[in-house]
């Protein structure tokens, strides 16, 4: 009994520890929330690629026919548009699956443009420091202070409405956040012998940059790129929703709901259906990003 | 405390420079120079455009534009609408009132069911209760708000008729603006029932603006309340022989609640700006509104002050909170 505990200790003792990605998964795997968010973007990225091949119809085709039907299961709903149909007979699932796509887009594109900027920038203030620091960070601070869907609608503004400007706007107002994180994490590496040594090594700046310090801050910028998928597309459907964002008849969630809101209390599936997609991606992306917060961060691992 | 106060009070001159910067270059950002903004689809012969470009100073060199316009803001004139043809602070005066009535009714309704409910889920940790109240709180995170607000008006409104579908007080009621504050004013006024049409209005509004606030509080209050259950003191007291209520009530709370009052200040701010939803679906007239309709318009000068006062406030709140924080918490003020 003793010998075989001791057995057991010192065979784990003795096990190479595991790969920091197998460890984090090991403990994403246990947050059955993150699980299922993890899930539901899959699945929802899947839809977004292959739109044209499996949404029924044409997300900008009109039925004459056929205007404001009512989903399947209500009465005077058919199968052939299971989701019903808006205002001017466009199919709602087909619009929806095509909206997907463009949320997915916005998302990828606003968080890439964001990333790199601030990345770019907090690497930047917190290695070089002095002037360039306080300025970049003053800069910064100013932009935190305003309201972020009220710095949205300014640069939405300034650059007039579109499916392209948002993601812009999208990405400018969240950038401060990514520029103060990767900031921390570098003033937090900069005096650990690692870097001390490389730099004693003969490492340029670019290469202790980049190559040396960047990778051990990248945890926290993670699990920051996937919350702000979610920020990205709320904040993009909010502006389409206020008439600043993608244009009608482009089927972006936002806009579809604001350009059927007349039909409130005739038909109710107009707006349900895209405010419901809206809050399902959005919720996933917010679950996957507290699971990954949990694996990566070493802080909270017991 | 002096210091913390003096270098915390001048990190906001700075920002207030870098933000008349923003809202000075932004009206010089939008496609069009400013003169031909004011004069809209019309258009305007070379000769009074020049002329009115003179009169707006926008021939002088950028920097002495610059130094006029903070000139100006200092001396109290943010500006003049091109519709109303009003001074912008004069209006944002007008409509502030019912934005921070809405606000306050919103981050009263947050505290008092978050605040609970966080205590609620830190201390049955792990059991139903603290997972139902996670997961609500992130699906209200995750809330797209002018949707929330748009079910609501159909449940509440449309299918029940429990609620007003938009606006501050029905129509059939005048009352005296003293304050702007609707509820007070009702009150001051002899109108009888007005008070409970102001009162029944606000009931929606305040819950779909709450919503936001609420998740963020009940989430912060349950993983400020697990980090001080898990400190010595609450172990000592427990060994003691005190009852779980004073424990919890008495000797985690308080510690508790120090980043909690934290978060609620800084709610305060994301709320006006939340506000810009909210009031949109209720048809509210207050600053959110106001801003949305001033983009619409093409309203440019309402929209840059509109844009200056409303970040001033939420700057102004912040610092406010900082200092707060630091007379709570005499860690952060000895800090450097």
């Amino acid at each position: 009994m003793a010998s075989s505990t001791r057995a057991s200790a010192t065979s784990a003792e003795a096990a190479p520890p595991p790969h920091p990605l197998v460890e984090a998964w090991h403990y994403f795997r246990q947050n059955r929330g993150a699980v299922i968010g993890l899930v539901v973007i899959i699945a929802i990225a899947l839809v977004a690629l292959g739109a044209d091949l499996i949404a029924p119809h044409s997300p900008i085709a009109q039925d004459r026919g056929a205007l404001l039907l009512p989903p399947v299961w209500d009465d005077g709903g058919t199968w052939r548009y299971p989701l019903g149909t808006d205002d001017i007979g466009r199919d709602m699932l087909s619009r929806l699956i095509h909206g997907a796509r463009l949320s997915m887009l916005i998302g990828v594109i606003a968080v890439t443009l964001s990333l790199a900027t601030g990345l770019t920038l907090g690497l930047v203030a917190g290695y070089v420091g002095g002037m360039v620091d306080l300025v970049i960070m003053r800069l910064m601070d100013v932009m935190l202070a305003l309201p972020a869907l009220l710095l949205a609608i300014v640069v939405a503004a300034i650059l007039g409405p579109g499916l392209f400007n948002v993601m812009i706007a999208v990405a400018i107002v969240v950038l401060p956040h990514y520029a103060r994180l990767t900031r921390a994490s570098v003033l937090a590496e900069l005096p650990r012998d690692y870097v001390t040594a490389s730099r004693v090594a003969g490492a340029g700046h670019l290469r202790l940059m980049v190559l040396v310090i960047l990778p051990n801050c990248m945890a926290p910028l993670i699990v920051q790129a996937t919350l702000g998928f979610s920020t990205a597309i709320l904040d993009a459907a909010a502006l389409g929703f206020l008439g600043l964002g993608a244009q009608p008849p482009t089927p972006e969630w936002g806009t579809m709901l604001s350009s059927s809101l007349q039909f409130l209390q005739r038909a109710p599936w107009v707006v349900t259906f895209p405010g419901l997609a809206i809050l399902i991606t959005v919720l996933a992306f917010n679950l996957l990003g507290d699971g990954l917060r949990d694996a990566l961060d070493p802080r909270l691992k017991r | 405390m002096l210091r913390y106060l003096i270098t915390r009070v001048g990190l906001v001159v700075p920002s207030f420079f870098g933000l008349t910067l923003l809202t000075f270059a932004m009206i010089r950002l939008i496609p069009g120079d400013p003169v031909e903004v004011l004069a809209g689809e019309r258009g305007m012969s070379p000769e009074r455009h020049a002329e009115m470009m003179a009169r707006l100073g926008l021939d002088q060199p950028v920097l002495t534009q610059y130094a006029t316009y903070l000139g100006n803001l200092l001396s109290g004139d943010f500006g003049i609408s091109i519709v109303t043809r009003t001074s912008v602070l004069e209006e944002f005066l007008t409509l502030f009132p019912a934005t921070i009535e809405l606000s306050v009714a919103a981050i009263t309704i947050a505290v008092a069911i978050g605040l609970p409910a966080g205590i609620l889920a830190a201390v049955r940790r792990r059991s139903v209760l603290d997972h139902g109240v996670m997961a609500v709180s992130l699906t209200g995170y995750s809330m797209p708000i002018f949707w929330w607000g748009l079910i609501l008006i159909l449940v509440f409104s449309v299918e029940l008729g429990l609620t007003p579908v938009s606006g501050r007080i029905s129509a059939f009621f005048w009352v005296e603006p003293v304050t702007g504050f609707l509820l007070i004013d009702s009150l001051l006024s002899d109108e009888a029932g007005a008070f409970g049409s102001a009162l029944h209005h606000l009931v929606l509004p305040s819950i779909v603006l709450s919503t936001l606030p609420l998740a963020v509080i009940a989430r912060m209050t349950r993983s400020a309340m697990l980090e001080v259950l898990g400190e010595d003191y609450i172990r000592t007291a427990r060994a003691k022989g005190l009852g779980a209520g004073r424990v919890i009530g008495l000797h985690a709370l308080r510690n508790a609640l120090i980043p909690v009052v934290t978060v609620i200040g800084l709610q305060m701010g994301v709320l006006l700006a939340g506000a810009i939803l909210t009031e949109t679906i209720f048809a509210w007239p207050g600053i959110g509104k106001w801003l949305v309709e001033s983009i619409h318009r093409r309203d440019y000068p309402a929209l840059q002050g509109g844009i200056l006062l409303v970040a001033s406030t939420v700057i102004m709140i912040n610092l406010m909170v900082d200092l707060l924080y630091g007379l709570l918490n005499p860690r952060i003020r000895h800090q450097r």
